[in-house]
C-alpha cells in the first residue's frame, strides 16, 4: 500500500510499504477513505518532537471502512464505517474507566519510554513518535487499529466523510478545550491560534454560550474564518494582544484562555521572548517556545482558567509561575479524551448544529501529501486544513 | 467547498539569506579566533580582566558555531545558536556596564556592536526558517465559512444543554450563575 513516511526534518515521502495485518485478536484493519494533516504533525515535520524513526508512517486523523477484524472484536464487522480517534484506548484500565482515555495505561506499547520522559506512561497514539507506542499512522491506504473494539467510533452511512473525519481529533480537541473552561454566559473566552483546533474551539465556545469569543492569530484568512464563526479577531502583528483584550473586558482580562498554539509559537520581532526561545531551542536549553502560555498567564483574569490543548513536548523556560499562583489560575491540559465526546458530537453533527467540514481548504490525493505538508506548514494558498484521499 | 491543488513551488530560503548565513559563519570564526587568542588584551581593553577565561570560552563557542554554520547543510539552527550566544554576550556586557572597574564607555561600544550583530542574526535566522511572510500573499477570504447553520449570534448557547463533567468544572469563584445557594456563604454579586 501507499503511505506517507517520515524521514527527517522537512522530509516526508509517499512510498510503497507492506499492507498491515491483524497482529492481535483485538485488532481491526481499516481501508482509509479520508485522512487529514494535523497541526501537531507539523511538530514532527519540523522535527521538534523527539522519538521519530526514519520510515515511520504518519497520520492520526483517519476514517474508513473495516476490512478485517481480529477474533476478539465483537462490536465491529467488515464493512462498518468508522472514525479512528488519534488516541488508542484499551477501555478497561483504571484511567479508561474514569474516561481519561488519553492517558490509557495499557495502549502504549513503549510505556517504559514514555514513563522515562514523563514519569508515567500516557496512551498510545497513531503515527506520533515511539514515545507513544510507535504505531503506524493513518496517512496510508490501510491502517491497523489496535484495541479496535474500544478505540473506534462507529458512524452512520449517508453523511459525507468530510463532516465526520474531524471526530478523530480536531473537533473533540477544540470542544474539550472549551468544555474544560466550563463556560458561563458572562465569559470572554480568548483563543490563541486560529488554526484548525482554534477554529473548532471558537465554535465550541460559542455553542456553549460564551458572551464573547476572541481569536488571536496573524494569518488574515484564518482570522476571516474565525470571524465567520463569531469571534472577534486580533491580528497580533498589527495590534497589542494584551491591550486589546483588556479593552474588550473593561480591564479585567478574559475569564477563560485557550492555547491552541503549543510549542511552536510564531517567532517575531514584536515578541523578543520568542526570539530568545527559538535561540535556546537551537542550543537545546529548552525544547518548546511557550510565548502563548506566558501571555495567557499575564492577561488572564485572576481566578481564571487556562485551557491548553496545544501540544508541548518537554521543557519550557521563564514561565511566570508567580503570576499563576498569585492570581489563583486553574490550568487544564491534556491530549483529548476523544471517545468521551464523540457520541455527543456525532449527534450535534447529525442534528446540524455544526458542520466541521467548514475548515477544509485543500483536498488532495495521498501521493500529493508531501507537497501538502509544505503548503500547510507555510500557510500558502490560504491553507487551513488538508484532507487526503488515499483511494 | 474543497478544491484540488497541485502546485510545485519550493520553499527554499532566499539566496541572500544563505549568503548572509555564510558571512555570519566566517564572522563567527574570525571573532572566535580573536577572542580565543586575544582574550587577554580584549579583557584589558574592556577593563574586564577577571573575565579573561570567560572571553576565551566565548571564543570557543563562536568557532564551534562558525564551523556549524559553514559545514552543515541546514545552517538555520546554528544561526539561532548565534542568537543564543548574542544573548549571553549581551548579558555579560550589561553586567560589565554596571561594574565600576570596567571601562564602561568601551563596554558600551561593544554592547552596541553585539546588538547590531543580534539584529542581523535574527533577521538571517528568520529568513532561513521560512518565517518571513511570503511577498506575494494572496489573502483568501473565508468569511463564508462559519460551519454553523445560522448566524453566530443566533447559535450562541445552542449547546448549553451539554453538562460539563465534574472533573472539568470551573472554580466557584468564576461562577456567577447556578451557584448552589448556601446560607453561610456571601451571595455572588451578579
Ligand atoms: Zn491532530
Ligand atoms: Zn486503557
Amino acid at each position: 500500500m501507499k503511505a506517507l513516511r517520515w524521514y527527517g526534518k522537512g522530509d516526508i515521502r509517499c512510498e510503497q510499504v507492506p499492507d498491515p495485518g491483524i497482529e492481535d485478536p483485538r485488532d481491526a484493519i481499516i481501508k482509509v477513505t479520508s485522512c487529514a494533516i494535523c497541526g501537531s504533525d507539523l511538530h514532527l515535520y519540523n522535527h521538534f518532537m523527539p522519538g521519530m524513526q526514519k520510515g515511520d508512517i504518519l497520520g492520526h486523523e483517519t476514517m474508513g471502512e473495516v476490512v478485517e477484524v481480529g477474533s476478539a472484536v465483537r462490536n465491529l464487522k467488515v464493512g462498518d464505517r468508522v472514525v479512528i480517534p488519534f488516541t488508542i484506548i484499551c477501555g478497561e484500565c483504571d484511567q479508561c474507566r474514569r474516561g481519561n482515555y488519553s492517558v490509557c495505561e495499557r495502549s502504549n506499547r513503549n510505556a517504559h519510554l514514555a514513563a522515562k520522559a514523563f514519569g508515567h506512561t500516557t496512551a498510545g497514539l497513531f503515527g506520533y513518535t515511539h514515545l507513544t507506542g510507535g504505531y503506524a499512522g493513518g496517512q496510508a491506504e490501510y491502517l491497523r487499529v489496535p484495541y479496535a473494539d474500544a478505540t473506534h467510533v462507529k458512524v452512520p452511512d449517508g453523511i459525507p466523510d468530510e463532516k465526520l473525519l474531524f471526530l478523530s481529533d480536531i473537533f473533540p480537541t477544540g470542544w474539550q478545550a472549551a468544555v474544560q473552561c466550563d463556560i458561563e454566559p458572562t465569559d470572554t473566552v480568548a483563543i490563541w491560534g486560529a488554526g484548525p483546533v482554534g477554529q473548532m474551539a471558537i465554535r465550541s465556545a460559542l455553542l456553549l454560550g460564551a458572551r464573547q469569543v476572541v481569536a488571536i492569530d496573524r494569518i488574515p484568512e484564518r482570522l476571516s474564518m474565525a470571524r465567520a464563526g463569531g469571534a472577534i479577531a486580533i491580528n497580533f502583528e498589527e495590534e497589542s494582544v494584551i491591550e486589546r483584550l483588556n479593552e474588550l473586558t473593561a480591564g479585567r482580562g478574559p475569564e477563560k484562555c485557550i492555547d491552541a498554539v503549543g510549542m511552536e509559537a510564531h517567532v517575531s520581532m514584536a515578541h523578543p521572548d520568542t526570539i530568545l526561545d527559538r535561540a535556546k531551542q537551537a542550543v537545546m536549553l529548552e525544547t518548546d517556545r511557550p510565548h502563548v502560555l506566558r501571555e495567557m498567564i499575564y492577561v488572564c483574569r485572576p481566578a481564571g482558567v487556562l485551557s491548553v490543548p496545544g501540544v508541548y513536548g518537554g521543557l519550557l523556560d521563564k514561565i511566570p509561575f508567580g503570576a499563576v499562583m498569585n492570581k489563583g489560575l486553574t490550568i487544564r491540559t491534556g491530549q483529548t479524551h476523544v471517545n468521551r465526546w464523540t457520541d455527543d458530537l456525532l449527534r450535534r453533527i447529525q442534528e446540524g448544529q455544526i458542520d466541521p467540514s467548514f475548515v477544509i481548504t485543500h483536498t488532495a490525493g495521498l501521493e500529493d501529501g508531501p507537497q501538502m505538508y509544505e503548503t500547510f506548514r507555510d500557510k500558502k494558498d490560504g491553507c487551513v486544513k488538508v484532507v487526503l484521499k488515499p483511494q | 467547498m474543497a478544491h484540488r491543488h497541485r502546485t510545485r513551488s519550493h520553499a527554499r530560503p532566499p539566496a541572500s539569506a544563505e549568503a548572509l548565513a555564510r558571512g555570519l559563519g566566517w564572522f563567527s570564526l574570525a571573532l572566535g579566533a580573536a577572542e580565543l587568542l586575544g582574550a587577554r588584551s580584549m579583557a584589558r581593553w574592556l577593563g574586564m580582566e577577571r573575565h579573561e577565561s570567560l572571553i576565551r570560552a566565548y571564543g570557543v563557542r563562536e568557532i564551534a558555531t562558525g564551523i556549524g554554520i559553514l559545514a552543515q547543510k541546514d545552517p538555520a539552527p546554528w544561526i539561532w545558536g548565534r542568537v543564543a550566544g548574542d544573548a549571553l554576550d549581551l548579558a555579560t556586557l550589561s553586567g560589565a556596564l554596571r561594574d565600576p572597574k570596567a571601562h564602561r564607555d568601551r563596554v558600551a561600544v561593544a554592547f552596541g556592536a553585539v546588538m547590531g550583530a543580534t539584529v542581523l542574526d535574527v533577521a538571517c535566522a528568520n529568513a532561513l526558517s521560512g518565517q518571513e511572510p511570503p511577498r506575494h500573499r494572496r489573502a483568501v477570504d473565508y468569511s463564508d465559512r462559519s460551519g454553523l447553520p445560522r448566524p453566530p449570534g443566533q447559535m450562541r448557547g445552542a449547546a448549553r444543554d451539554f453538562e460539563v463533567p465534574r472533573d472539568m468544572r470551573i472554580p466557584d469563584a468564576l461562577r456567577p450563575y447556578r451557584q448552589p445557594r448556601r446560607q453561610e456563604r456571601p451571595q455572588p454579586s451578579m
